[in-house]
């Protein structure tokens, strides 16, 4: 990184580094290999195999999804006609069928990632801070929290259908044993179905986000604490001080990959609601998939699939800006 | 700044010996009581996340009748394998072991072709200087942040062209194209010392030779969490399974478990012995290499 070589590289020689005869041999020893010029297809050899996939399967896709859109575009049809843009002038059409499906679908997509992010980011980070310190047993714990998430949804979600029956599951027999109401219909009813798509996705993957704000807990310098001790902190003064700026760097990471996971919320919603009651709690990938690999309608899918994208990368962008601001106004 | 590299450097090693102990030594018997406080929430928390796959278990040994009584009991009355032998039985609909094999097929396959393509890709990005170089980072960087929503459905046509629908292929390859494993490996390459290249460079060895003899038995370690990860990323992967593979004989275990449910809607006791099959594989990979996993995940958001 900080070695490399003099500024010679306008001319790609293969062996210039081997070569360069009038080099001494204690430069050359300083040199690094990273320096080093080789064939200038070297690099794009190794990198071929990826670079194939990539293009087949993430840059094809993309530019393809874009012209499928434009198009009437049913997999079962020999005909798929250019329509420019009616695709999408339907899906902001308030009056269309498809536009109302849609973005009631997104609306659904919108409850879930405005309920489950905000969980997710805040009950872990409390988990972490409670591990932080070394136990017996911590592995342990850190090892049985984390496990659902290597269980898959598709487990999660069955086993949970189960557990959350609406008359023989052991969550409600558990509440009427309590005294509380036990016939809450948590899969058949909203806003019961939220609850329980929210509670089984934070049950589901707490571990993983914990197991993230852990490591970089341990990372913070323990001399900050000492040192903020030393100066009279008060634990949440330390809190406020040191773990949050220490966990910054590491906080937009975890708020964008769990913005992602919810927006494309899928299993927990297929295999334990259906996206019921009525389509209350279909999501917008759900209504995408099956329009467009169901229902063969892939024009429409994929122009929903655009649109769908284009606000999650603007509320990527709006979290961002906010995280900035939060920033600059903690300093 | 050094607490950062001795994770980096000894991945596997999550504490770090001198801080707690002086802190724990600071503590005074005051602390005690957040201690036990602390260890009651944790444990509750623990049985939160134990007793559901508790229940799975039991219920799987339970009859039909047995599984929906009320209320739920812990003991199942009489222990059967009843519900173990219907789903197993050949020639019905749901031939959980069929899907078991197709799972661990598929899984290990692109795990493999992950590391493979992965750790190549990864190396001229960490250690090479060309143009195009910064192009190619940009261009892996973005691509972890863009939401897969937008390649479902032209993803499917491609493989249908490429007549790979309704076969493992579809499960195997496409994903693999993700951008994660490059940007994994390309951090572990960054973090190794360069002046073991630098001998066998001055010794002659050409690039293929320093990645495949000095390199790749350095990053073995790396190399292994990253299968590990992708194997249980293909492994659980639903929605795309369910989308591309149409005949019971060839779904994955979880696209399977949907089959299952949708035909046995409240066949709990199937359900669970399914689900409970679908699980031992899964579990008994993390309990042998759960340090792996999870300093895996956690490293990668460290250095992300």
């Amino acid at each position: 990184m900080a070695v490399v070589a003099p500024k010679e590289s306008a001319s790609p020689r293969a062996a210039g580094a081997r070569i360069a005869p009038a080099r001494s041999e204690r430069s050359r020893a300083a040199r690094s290999v990273a320096g080093r010029q080789q064939a200038p297809w070297t690099p794009w050899a190794f990198m071929a195999p990826y670079l194939v996939l990539f293009g087949v399967f993430v840059l094809v896709p993309v530019v393809l999804g874009g012209w499928m859109s434009l198009h009437r575009w049913d997999y079962t049809l020999p005909n798929k006609p250019f329509v420019g843009l009616e695709n999408y002038r339907q899906l902001f059409d308030p009056t269309s069928s498809s536009s109302q499906v849609f973005w009631g679908a997104m609306q659904a997509t919108g409850i879930f990632t405005v309920a489950s992010v905000p969980l997710l980011l805040v009950l872990p980070l409390l988990v972490a801070l409670l591990m932080r310190r070394s136990f017996p047993g911590r592995n342990l714990m850190r090892a049985i929290y984390f496990a659902p998430y290597v269980l898959g949804v598709a487990v999660v979600a069955v086993l949970w259908r189960y557990l959350l029956d609406n008359n023989i599951g052991v969550v409600n027999q558990t509440l009427g044993a309590l005294g509380l109401p036990g016939d809450v219909a948590w899969t058949t009813s909203v806003p019961a179905a939220w609850v329980a798509l929210v509670g089984v996705t934070v049950w589901w993957t707490l571990g993983f986000n914990a197991v993230i704000y852990l490591a970089a807990l341990q990372d913070i310098p323990g001399e900050l604490y000492e040192a903020a001790r030393v100066d009279g902190a008060s634990p949440w003064q330390q809190f406020l001080n040191v773990t949050l700026p220490g966990l910054r760097p590491i906080f937009a990471f975890i708020v964008v990959i769990t913005l992602i996971a919810s927006a494309n919320m899928f299993g927990q919603s297929y295999l334990m609601t259906q996206g019921g009651p009525g389509r209350e709690t279909r999501t917008a990938i759900y209504q995408i998939t099956e329009t467009g690999l169901r229902g063969f309608r892939m024009g429409e899918a994929s122009a929903m699939s655009y649109v769908l994208t284009a606000v999650l990368l603007l509320a990527s962008a709006v979290v961002f800006a906010l995280l900035r601001e939060k920033k600059g106004a903690g300093r | 700044m050094t607490a950062v590299r001795t994770t980096e450097q000894s991945p596997t090693n999550g504490q770090r010996p001198a801080a707690p102990a002086r802190r724990r030594a600071r503590r005074s018997a005051g602390s005690r009581i957040g201690g036990i406080l602390r260890g009651i929430v944790l444990v509750a928390l623990a049985l939160a996340y134990i007793s559901p796959l508790v229940f799975m278990l039991v219920t799987s040994f339970k009859t039909q009748g047995d599984a929906t009584a009320v209320p739920p009991s812990l003991i199942p009355d009489p222990f059967t394998l009843q519900a173990y032998e219907e789903i197993l039985a050949t020639g019905g609909g749901t031939p959980v072991l069929r899907w078991f094999g197709n799972s661990m097929l598929a899984a290990a396959a692109h795990a493999l072709l992950v590391v493979v393509v992965s750790s190549l890709a990864a190396y001229p990005l960490a250690r090479m200087s060309f143009r195009g170089r910064g192009a190619v980072l940009t261009m892996i960087v973005v691509t972890l942040l863009v939401p897969p929503t937008i390649l479902i459905i032209p993803s499917f046509l491609i493989v249908s062209e490429l007549g790979w629908l309704n076969t493992l292929w579809a499960i195997v390859i496409p994903t693999a194209a993700g951008a994660f494993g490059v940007f994994f490996m390309r951090q572990f390459f960054v973090s190794l010392p360069i002046e073991l290249e630098d001998a066998a460079a001055i010794d002659g060895a050409n690039r293929w030779q320093v990645f495949t003899r000095i390199i790749l038995p350095l990053a073995r370690p790396a190399l292994a969490t990253l299968a590990m990860l992708a194997f249980l990323t293909n492994w659980n992967d639903f929605l795309w399974p369910v989308y591309v593979l149409f005949s019971p004989d060839l779904q994955t275990l979880p696209a399977g478990l949907a089959t299952l449910q949708s035909s046995n809607a409240v066949r709990y006791d199937l359900l669970m012995a399914g689900a409970t099959l679908a699980s031992i594989p899964v579990l008994i990979l993390f309990v042998f290499l759960q340090r792996f996993i999870i300093e895996g995940v956690a490293r990668s958001g460290v250095k992300g």
